[in-house]
């Protein structure tokens, strides 16, 4: 028999390359192991949503130099490109994308400004009526 | 039933969490009772693997570590 359904929510403020893989690879594992995930982007989180968000994701502040190069040792070592491990994460099931409506006012975003892996544009209450009862929360 | 596999994942090469990913799409391609074999260079897969199986209700039948590499039998369960 396997284990009941568990469930994992994350917040995701953080737009930068270093902190857009974690939910990711997170939810990927989560996804595979029957574990629902949910991932909620808001502030610069809500950046890498935007159409060509992911490809456009550099390292944090002096760091964004050396994106490229970064890239570049990812990719030898093995490491999914972060676009592909978005998609072969959602085709797999049981991750849920969701925007954050405050963040999009305050950034001027429509929805169709936004990858059509967004599930939903939510508020706080939303998020938090889904995180309240989740075996695992992050912040990220 | 055959306790052969009846298809091979090689996920050689790949970083963490590519093979578990991976194995899931695969093993829903086999049948219940199948067994479907894994290979991965991830030293994490050692730990992933067993968990992986447990929690999902699959059942690992063999871990064999290769030269750099493990090899996973796995049977669909469910």
């Amino acid at each position: 028999m396997s284990k009941p359904a568990k469930k994992m929510c994350i917040i995701v403020h953080s737009g930068t390359l270093d902190k857009a893989y974690p939910p990711f690879m997170l939810a990927a594992a989560a996804g595979a192991s029957d574990i629902e995930t949910h991932l909620f982007f808001t502030f610069w989180g809500l950046n890498l949503l935007k159409k060509g968000g992911f490809e456009s994701a550099k390292l944090p502040g002096m760091m964004s130099i050396g994106t490229g190069m970064m890239k570049n040792k990812m990719k030898k070592a093995g490491f999914p490109d972060l676009k592909d491990l978005v998609k072969q994460t959602v085709e797999m099931g049981n991750t849920h994308i969701y925007a954050c409506s405050a963040t999009m006012e305050l950034m001027g975003l429509k929805k169709e400004d936004l990858i059509p892996e967004v599930e939903k544009v939510l508020g706080a209450a939303a998020f938090i009526d889904m995180a309240v009862d989740a075996d695992v929360t992050l912040f990220i | 039933m055959s306790e052969s596999p009846v298809k091979k994942l090689d996920c050689r090469g790949d970083q963490c969490p590519l093979p578990i990913l991976k194995t899931k799409k695969e093993i829903q391609t086999i049948g219940i009772g199948e067994i479907l074999e894994v290979w991965s260079t991830d030293p994490g897969s050692k730990e992933d693997f067993p968990r992986w199986a447990e929690r999902t209700g699959n059942q690992l039948l063999k871990v064999e570590e290769k030269n750099g590499y493990w090899v996973y039998l796995i049977k669909r369960m469910k």
